[in-house]
């Protein structure tokens, strides 16, 4: 079994709200066995959500749309985590979940190997392993959900700013750290989309924020000087977007230079409802949850056995198909407005 | 011819005399010898320097609405830390801890709006100064009773304050949302186009300037600084003056923190990483000697400004990234150097005047 761990990349997204954020894009491998004992009835189905740590408003509203889908296919959902988001806090509970006899455990991982001991003995007493948000090697669940691809953020962006600009005019990006591996790959994807789709918009600059809020702040002030005929501001990363709408909500800017990107609603609640902001994306928790469990539910009764090819029922949601080593994913950014941005808290 | 040598012997003389004596010049002599041959000066003829190259490039660097306002605003919260950084260092001392003080400050402004709403904006001032000048008291009493260098009690309480607010905010961060909106407003809000935070700013200068330059306890802090042994000897409460120092420090720091919360509206633990360093920069740049005793919180302050203005000049001009960096490094040296070879130079002449 080769594992080939691509990209593990640390999302400067989460890292505001608390999980390390690790995605991690596998591109081969995860025919590690499934854990999922068939035959289980739906209807008592035991379906532990763990999350990277209690009381982080992220996992609170992703593990809300978990205990949703437990509720619509009849099982009991129960919630367990260390209060830190430590590896080794993990793993008593993962050992428990099996002394239990769990149907299926749902868990963002705080390390990709640190706990893959204890999910593997969990496994092979029948317990499905389903990670989401962050995941572990291949080799020691059964299911990823995967949040985003870097295609679906990146056009979601390009989209987003060719909407609130109206399809011409000159863009920035306020984008993190000039390494970081993340951003750089969304860029160059924005760019390449631009390109091809987008033949009057025009990409003028690409500055660094460092993902510290003063220095992004002081990097808008600094493209929108320079660039006096600037119509919107991209920042692929939750500090950059805040920073710059922040800088822009008080400045004579607001209203004539857009700001979209990726943020946390939290973080741009402010900027939604005084208007310097209209749109911003990000993936929806809930639905992450939503999703993570009704997999657990296709493995943990047997429908599927977590190959490449394998599709199942998710609820609301529609139908999925698992992707190479062992993936699913959740499908386009989700878009935040105005009008939905107070269902959220995280 | 030779009534010509003697006449310029005695020019050169008399102006040999009044460098060993000042006091023989008139007032106004003095003043614009001061003013001239001033290292504040030289630093404001460099800050216009760069405002003119700006604003020629593009005029809305000084003459828009926004432009005026960005000048002025953006240096505001580093003059308050560099007029702190530039007292302690006048005493021989260092404080490194001031970055890791604003972020506490500031993550507490945040803390205090969410946990006691409604609270005033004047008691989160307050308090923010208070806990800043707590944290500078630490400092302080370390390096005066512990008698420990205080490049390394305050690199050690660097970390620790850091580490403080990082095990106290975590991974959570303050956002705008959390702060009420009078609040932000304050970091923006301009009196006849003079940002507020501006004013601040000005205001801690000149009392920092008014009293080391004009009462007793601030000349102190110069012969403290100068030679701490010979003032002790002289009887000079060097203890107390050095928390003092250390305390206004901290104080300023904590000011600072609440201004940067107003200003930026994002709060995270990071916060004001890096900053100590810019304030002693700016300190060093300004003319503050960096082993004390000489240079004002004037020239601290110009240097905080010339700091500030020529990162924002530098991408307008379309100097990368990383040469933005290099270009501070580069001021810092020149400054050192320029101080090293004005004070031999100085030195050299005083000891030319005496021997005559």
């Amino acid at each position: 079994m080769k594992r080939n761990t691509a990209l593990r990349t640390r999302l400067s997204v989460l890292a505001a709200t608390g999980m390390s954020a690790a995605l991690v894009l596998t591109a081969c491998g995860g025919d590690g066995g499934n854990g999922g004992d068939a035959g289980s009835d739906g209807e008592d189905l035991n379906i532990t959500f763990l999350p990277k740590n209690l009381g982080n408003p992220y996992f609170d509203t992703s593990n809300a749309g978990g205990a949703e889908a437990i509720e619509e296919f009849g099982g009991s959902y129960s919630e367990v985590g260390p209060q830190e988001a430590t590896p080794d806090g993990q793993v008593q509970y993962i050992n428990t979940a099996a002394q239990q006899g769990e149907d299926a455990l749902v868990i963002s991982a705080n390390d990709p190997s640190a706990i893959c001991d204890a999910l593997n003995e969990a496994r092979d007493v029948g317990v499905a392993v389903v990670t989401f948000d962050s995941d572990t090697s291949p080799d020691c669940r059964d299911l990823f959900i995967n949040q985003a691809s870097a295609e679906g953020i990146a056009s979601a962006q390009v989209e987003l700013v060719a909407e609130q600009i109206g399809g011409e005019g000159q863009i920035a990006i306020l984008s993190a750290a000039a390494n970081a591996t993340n951003q750089n790959h969304w860029i160059e994807l924005m760019e390449a989309e631009l390109e091809a789709n987008y033949p009057d918009i025009e990409l003028v600059d690409v500055v660094y924020g460092d993902d510290d809020d003063q220095r992004s702040f002081d990097q808008t002030a600094a493209l929108l000087q320079t660039h006096s005929d600037l119509d919107a501001i991209v920042s692929p990363t939750t500090v950059g977007i805040a920073a710059a709408a922040r800088y822009i909500s008080d400045s004579n800017y607001a209203g004539e230079v857009a700001v979209t990107g990726l943020g946390t609603p939290n973080q741009m609640r402010e900027y939604i409802e005084d208007g310097t902001v209209e749109a911003f994306a990000l993936w929806n928790p809930e639905d992450l949850g939503y999703l993570a469990a009704w997999a657990a539910h296709a493995l943990a009764t047997g429908e599927i056995e977590g190959n490449e090819g394998d599709t199942f029922e998710a609820g609301r949601l529609g139908e999925y198909t698992v992707g190479e080593g062992g993936e699913v994913l959740l499908g386009d950014p989700f878009v935040f407005t105005a009008e939905n941005i107070d269902d959220f808290d995280f | 011819m030779s009534t010509n040598t003697q006449e310029h012997g005695t020019q050169s003389a008399s102006s040999v005399a009044a460098l060993a004596r000042p006091s023989q010049m008139s007032t106004a002599q003095r003043l614009i010898r001061n003013v001239l041959a001033s290292r504040e000066t030289a630093i404001v003829l460099v800050i216009l320097a760069v405002i003119a190259v700006a604003t020629s490039m593009n005029q809305s660097f000084l003459f828009s609405g926004q432009g005026w306002r960005d000048l002025l605003l953006t240096p505001s919260i580093l003059i308050v830390m560099a007029v702190g950084s530039a007292i302690v260092i006048i005493t021989r001392n260092v404080d490194l801890s001031v970055g890791s003080t604003l972020a506490i400050t500031a993550y507490l402004t945040g803390r205090l709006f969410i946990d006691i709403p409604g609270i005033p904006v004047v008691a989160v001032v307050l308090i923010g100064i208070l806990v800043g000048a707590g944290l500078g008291l630490i400092n302080g009493a370390l390096v005066a009773f512990g008698k420990v260098p205080a490049l390394v009690v305050t690199l050690g309480t660097m970390y620790i304050y850091r580490g403080a607010v990082l095990t106290w905010a975590g991974s959570d961060r303050i956002n705008a949302s959390d702060m009420p909106r009078e609040f932000l407003r304050l970091g923006t809000y301009q009196v006849a186009t003079i940002p507020l935070l501006t004013i601040v700013a000005v205001v801690v200068l000149l009392a920092a300037a008014y009293w080391l330059a004009s009462t007793r306890s601030g000349r102190e802090m110069y012969a403290i600084g100068s030679n701490p042994e010979a003032a002790t000897l002289y009887g000079l409460p060097t203890t107390k003056r050095v928390i003092t120092a250390f305390v206004v420090g901290g104080a300023l720091a904590g000011l600072a923190g609440v201004m940067y919360a107003a200003r930026y509206g994002t709060v995270s633990s990071g916060a004001g990483m890096g900053w100590e360093l810019q304030a002693i920069g700016a300190a060093v740049i300004g003319g503050i000697a960096i082993f004390g005793g000489s240079g004002t919180v004037w020239g601290a302050a110009f240097g905080a400004i010339l700091l500030m203005t020529i990162n924002r000049t530098l991408p307008i001009i379309g100097i990368p990234d990383f040469w933005q960096r290099a270009v501070v490094g580069a001021l810092i040296i020149g400054a050192i150097v320029l101080d090293r070879y004005l004070s031999a130079r100085q030195s050299r002449k005083l000891q030319e005047a005496r021997q005559r």
